[in-house]
């Protein structure tokens, strides 16, 4: 006759074991938020057929460029590009994905508000958008101000009066030139990019804004009045959304 | 009798949508991604090849002084006398009564204060002429100058600014009337004589560490003299001309910069003396405006009305026209 024992600390363990972890917890909600076909969708909604809808994706492609180019000329230094042709290309290379990606970033900013894409619990994409926008802005701003030439040189005076008027010229000072290259390489690139991946992942987990008036939508839309406002759909009206999550 | 269901919200177009159940098309998100980033690829580099990017010098104070050395000696007479346009900013820079602007009631820069401090006579014109070595006539020059009561010095710059308006330049000298400036004719020479050698450009950018990055006192001093501005205005990038958005040669520069730009060119800020802070005041109040558009009544029904979305979603709308009963 055999027996079986469990181990001394095997119920004790198991308890321990059953706690949720912030590991744990946060696949959920992240699976749950983007489950993968939400995140890499392979079919979408047959509304979506318009040449406005790739700048997206060309704003996005015209930011790698910007990264990439932006790394090399950092391998390099500052002062690289001054005096090597190769450096100068890299450094065209740098310019013109800038300017294409403030181009495609507008053009891709109009067609999203003509949309009205911020309807549908999409007011969060909206948001960081118009932050990555204007982060950008600033981001190029202090590639203008590290270019050690002329540009660089006069933009920087003429500019010191606008910052400097809203007391802000008194902690970022834009004739400080080791202060803007690195809010250029580092800072402000950071936290671009980051404000555009939560943008990209919201765009994914909200999916694109439908038409108004969509008339491919169920049945069971909404009417007038028949919103429940503490921000859940009620489960008749489960193709309403509205309001932020 | 009470109802367990909470209050209700309006359906409204330009909040809330009825989300798509409809049909779906094949799509492919990494080959889209991949083949938009190939053909921007592609592009930059032929912008690149064909355009190039900009690399004017930059002006230093040796450019200046051998271009214009006549520029240089009345820029840095109104250093040393405190009229000069850094001399009389205000904040960051120093305290300047009434230099600064102002917002209504409020003026931003003043409530944070002076946290850069330049005194530009010190800065710009004693501390460079006492790192010249060997040079005990410009040292006795400057005894004599700091040793001075304020009103002898304001005389003796006084007099060499009036007669700087006059001065030329020709056989490497510069050409001043006598007059009753006392030190300071020499000490003014000497600082020419320093700044076209190129040795003020380092003692401007002295540095408590051996390695120097910020160029604050140097863009300063070549600012306040006329030279580099008569090189922009040269090429396009006076105020006026919409600045700071252009860039040198045929470059598009920063176009984005456009609407900033052009409160600069229009009344009242164009001629207001705290126009700077009223461009940043509508700036701000229209970026946020842009950010929060979704929760403003009427500005987010622009484009329900302005009806450009039937040109995004045409094919969308012709489907229903051919499908009535969905």
């Amino acid at each position: 006759m055999t027996t079986t024992t469990s181990p001394p600390d095997a119920g004790a363990g198991s308890a321990a074991d059953d706690r949720p972890t912030w590991t744990g917890r946060f696949r959920v909600r992240a699976v749950g938020s983007l489950p993968p076909e939400k995140l890499l969708p392979d079919r979408q909604p047959a509304y979506v057929a318009s040449w406005i809808y790739i700048f997206g994706a060309l704003t996005l492609s015209a930011f790698g460029v910007v990264l990439l180019s932006g790394a090399v000329l950092a391998v390099e230094g500052p002062a690289w590009w001054h005096t090597s042709h190769a450096g100068l290309f890299v450094n065209s290379l740098h310019l013109w994905s800038t300017e294409l990606f403030f181009f495609f970033m507008v053009v891709h900013l109009w067609g999203k508000f003509f949309m009205a894409a911020w309807r549908g619990r999409r007011r969060a994409t909206w948001i960081t958008g118009v932050l990555a926008f204007v982060l950008s802005i600033g981001t190029a701003f202090t590639g203008y101000l590290s270019q050690q030439n002329f540009d660089s040189e006069w933009i920087s005076t003429q500019a010191k009066d606008g910052i400097n008027s809203t007391g802000a010229g008194a902690f970022w000072n834009v004739l400080n030139f080791g202060q803007m290259l690195l809010w250029h390489v580092l800072l402000l690139p950071l936290v671009v990019g980051v404000f555009i991946a939560i943008h990209v992942l919201l765009v994914r987990r909200r999916g694109v804004v439908p038409p108004f008036a969509a008339a491919g939508a169920t049945a069971t839309g909404p009417t007038a009045g028949s919103y429940a406002g503490d921000g859940r759909v009620p489960a008749t009206e489960a193709a309403h959304s509205s309001e932020e999550a | 009798m009470s109802s367990s269901h909470k209050p209700v919200k309006a359906f409204k177009p330009d909040r809330d949508v009825v989300e798509w159940d409809g049909p779906t098309v094949r799509y492919d998100l990494l080959k889209e991604v991949t083949v938009c980033f190939v053909v921007v690829l592609i592009l930059v580099a032929a912008l690149a090849a064909i355009f190039s990017s900009p690399d004017d010098a930059p002006v230093t104070v040796k450019s200046w002084s051998n271009a214009a050395p006549v520029d240089f000696v009345q820029t840095a007479i109104t250093e040393l006398d405190g009229t000069s346009p850094t001399a009389g900013y205000g904040p960051p820079y120093n305290s300047t009564a009434g230099a600064s602007q102002n917002l209504g009631p409020v003026s931003p820069e003043s409530i944070v204060g002076v946290h850069i401090p330049i005194d530009t006579a010190t800065a710009f014109v004693i501390n460079p002429l006492l790192t010249l070595p060997n040079a005990a006539s410009v040292d006795a020059a400057i005894s004599t100058f700091d040793s001075a009561s304020a009103s002898q010095q304001a005389s003796w710059e006084a007099a060499y600014e009036k007669v700087a308006a006059t001065a030329g330049f020709s056989d490497g000298r510069l050409q001043v009337k006598a007059g009753p400036y006392g030190p300071v004719g020499l000490m003014i020479s000497q600082l020419l004589a320093m700044a076209r050698s190129g040795a003020l450009d380092g003692a401007l950018l002295s540095s408590p560490q051996l390695y120097g990055t910020n160029y604050t006192k140097p863009l300063l001093f070549i600012a306040d003299g006329g030279y580099m501005a008569s090189l922009a205005d040269a090429d396009h990038l006076s105020g006026d001309q919409w600045g700071m958005m252009n860039e040198t040669g045929s470059f598009p520069g920063q176009a984005w910069l456009w609407l900033y730009t052009m409160w600069y060119q229009v009344p009242p800020m164009n001629s207001s003396g705290s126009g700077d802070v009223e461009v940043w005041a509508i700036m701000m109040a229209l970026t946020l405006l842009l950010a929060l558009v979704p929760f403003i009544p009427g500005l987010r029904s622009i484009p329900r009305l302005s009806r450009v979305y039937r040109l995004v979603w045409r094919r969308h709308y012709r489907s229903l026209e051919t499908q009535p009963n969905r």
